[in-house]
């Protein structure tokens, strides 16, 4: 299930050539819309849920949801990239959080 | 140095054919396809020849593309102290059921191994390490990574490199000098430009072909891309060459895998990582007591992930990896893997509000890919990992014969294609650029994008997914319990001969489109050459990764040796034949 926007949130990377979003999808599936500058996924069904687009996002706009045909209403699973570091907060549906850091990269 | 041709998706199409910009780009080395192969490709070629050019052909960005974009937990081979690359490569042979593979290959890949893993500790990957400061490992071969940051990191390496990167341009066929590869062709995704690369040699490493066959999970869900292998890597490699007439080795040894049921995760991650056991609705440790005399929980690979798809056929599923006696701090170990390779697992999980102290991790069969660094699908290559086309060269997910690589044996082999490759070209002068044969490709790269505003054709979308079906159903998928049989597979070469016949009706609605339309023909193309593999092969070697419901035994007789097709390039003639398979490491070849 593509990720979700939003809209409050996103710019479409102002001032870039491509948003951040439409430079790393593997897919090719994400874009901005010109007149409105928001990001968009061009075609839904063909996401991976890779999350590369979540974890590159300046604006923390983008959100991977389970499809519901799969699981349930309402998880979140939510990345914070640090230097060399990242943590990720997951929710569950019963409110339940979890949150996992650790070290991405040596520092070399 | 980056040259990302890309930007934003040009919103002005081309209206006719002499619309299409037209770039030349002239090279030593064409690496297409930037991954994990292609990354070691740039950085080794430009460490033997500082002063080669090379050039990378993506068709995403570098930076996240291919199958290791979403990161990945562990590196599966590593050569531990006190074992040798010919344990390696007798492990290798056991996980096969003793072959044949090749072992000439495997040799080779397994000498150079550590030397690219150490690569990338060297570059920052962080490979985990015990309180000894010891590689931390989770089964006898593999040692676990915090991989979030994978591939990012060769993509940087490969910048660095100073290879040439030109993201968002799709490969679509071999440039060819008569019998010899010259470079390749192809079009941007974002800026519409017509793309000829000229090269004195060139490596493919397009990864594998995942989406040949349909997913379960795209049944009634608004997923049709919940799979294992990364949906984007769709076999177009294997196209390109198989067009030319490159033979393939070995496709009908489909990688088949358990994998987490309604959300296509590594399933290795929890039963060897963490000791899990494979269990079946009656808690009944399915290794251990129905695959005991095959081995137990060391069973070779293809039965281990056939075992819980067997289970459902016998009216005992579910079935799932028991982690319910999992203590709090490995759970929350196995938590951290599953964010490094497969983030959205976990998110998966939370959705079903699932405590897997308590409910254990459901599993089931994946759909099947052809991926040469996993099982044994690809190009032949000799020992300089050139194919059968001289100047065309494989690494990676591509060459075939060599199970078992995974991440650290691509790399490996990367670097021996890169070394293959150079060795190739010393001496030789870039031929003259054949005009016609480019303005032909160029011709049909741009057709469906050219067929006016009222043109009543297929969408790439609808031909991707009746290929899909007809591979489950017909070609041995999930659907199926991997089987098929002669007549089955007869009815799916009619069908793939129709698809192939209806190319012309395919209709793009932008650039993107385009790149799916050819994906498309990339798909027909691999998935007739598997049909003829799995033809072939009239035995059962490999249960649920090849199956043959009209004969279901193994015959050693016949077929202990390696199935290969071509293509002719001028027919689109597909013709099967064998070649012999060479035991070099000795030994009881089922036994590790």
């Amino acid at each position: 299930m593509p990720p979700r926007v939003d809209l409050k949130k996103c710019n479409g990377c102002e001032g870039r050539d491509e948003s951040c979003c439409e430079e790393v999808c593997p897919g090719d599936l994400m874009a901005v819309n010109e007149e409105t500058m928001k990001a968009f996924c061009r075609s839904l069904r063909d996401c991976w849920d890779c999350m590369s687009c979540i974890k590159a996002c300046p604006k923390n706009a983008l959100e991977t949801r389970i499809p519901y045909q799969l699981g349930y209403h309402r998880a979140t699973l939510k990345p914070i990239v640090g230097k060399n570091t990242i943590t990720w907060k997951c929710t569950d549906i019963f409110g339940r959080v979890t949150t996992y850091k650790y070290k991405n990269r040596l520092d070399v | 140095m980056a040259d990302s041709a890309s930007k934003r998706a040009s919103r002005n199409l081309p209206k006719t054919l002499e619309d299409v910009p037209v770039e030349v780009v002239t090279c030593d080395l064409l690496i297409i396809g930037g991954g994990n192969a292609g990354c070691f490709v740039a950085v080794e070629a430009k460490k033997i020849k500082p002063d080669l050019k090379v050039a990378i052909m993506e068709k995403a960005n570098i930076k996240r593309s291919g199958a290791c974009s979403a990161g990945m937990d562990a590196i599966n081979t590593y050569i531990p102290a006190g074992k040798t690359p010919e344990d390696l490569v007798r492990w290798s042979r056991s996980q096969v059921g003793g072959g044949p593979l090749r072992e000439d290959l495997a040799l080779s890949n397994a000498r150079e191994l550590n030397e690219a893993v150490d690569d990338l500790e060297r570059w920052g990957l962080p490979i985990l390490r015990d309180e000894q400061g010891e590689r931390k490992y989770r089964g006898k071969w593999d040692i676990s990574i915090h991989g979030e940051q994978l591939k990012p990191i060769m993509a940087e390496k490969a910048e660095e490199s100073g290879a040439q990167v030109y993201n968002r341009v799709v490969g679509t066929a071999l440039l060819m000098d008569g019998a010899r590869c010259a470079g390749a062709m192809g079009f941007g995704v974002r800026d519409g430009k017509f793309y000829i690369f000229r090269a004195k040699a060139t490596v493919v490493s397009t990864g594998g072909a995942g989406t040949l066959y349909k997913s379960y999970t795209a049944d009634a869900t608004d997923s049709a891309h919940q799979i294992w292998m990364c949906p984007y890597c769709v076999g177009s490699g294997y196209a390109m060459g198989f067009r030319q007439g490159a033979e393939l080795t070995s496709l009908e040894q489909r990688w088949v895998a358990t994998r987490t049921k309604d959300f296509c995760g590594p399933v290795d991650t929890v039963s060897v990582g963490y000791q899990a056991p494979i269990i079946n609705c009656k808690d009944e440790k399915i290794l251990q007591t129905r695959y005991a005399h095959l081995g137990g929980d060391s069973a070779p690979r293809f039965i281990r992930a056939n075992a819980p798809m067997e289970e459902w056929l016998a009216g005992r599923g579910p079935t799932y990896c028991d982690t319910r006696n999992l203590a709090p701090d490995l759970v929350a170990a196995m938590m951290t893997d599953y964010l490094n390779e497969r983030p959205s697992f976990v998110l998966f999980l939370a959705s079903r509000g699932q405590d897997v102290t308590k409910d254990p991790i459901e599993i089931y069969g994946s759909d099947p890919y052809i991926v040469g660094g996993h099982t044994m699908g690809g190009f032949w290559v000799d020992l300089e990992r050139m194919t059968t086309v001289p100047g065309l060269f494989a690494a990676g997910e591509t060459a075939g014969g060599n199970p078992n690589k995974f991440v650290g044996g691509c790399a490996a082999e990367g670097k021996l294609a890169a070394r293959g490759a150079v060795k190739y070209m010393a001496g030789l002068e870039l031929p003259e650029l054949d005009a016609a044969q480019a303005a032909a490709e160029k011709d049909r790269v741009f057709a469906p994008l050219l067929k006016g505003a009222d043109f009543d054709g297929v969408s790439p979308l609808a031909m991707r997914e009746r290929l899909q079906r007809l591979m489950d159903e017909y070609a041995g998928g999930t659907s199926q319990f991997y089987r098929t049989n002669a007549e089955r597979l007869q009815y799916a070469l009619k069908h793939i001969k129709m698809l192939r016949s209806q190319f012309r009706y395919l209709l793009a609605q932008d650039l993107h489109d385009l790149m799916l339309a050819h994906e498309t023909m990339d798909r027909v193309d691999v998935s007739e050459a598997v049909c003829h593999h799995l033809l072939a092969r009239r035995e059962t070697r490999w249960p649920g990764w090849q199956t043959r419901a009209d004969f279901p035994e193994k015959d050693d007789e016949n077929f202990d040796c390696f199935v290969e097709t071509k293509r002719d390039p001028q027919t689109g003639e597909v013709v099967a034949f064998t070649r012999p398979y060479v035991q070099l490491v000795p030994g009881d070849r089922a036994k590790p």
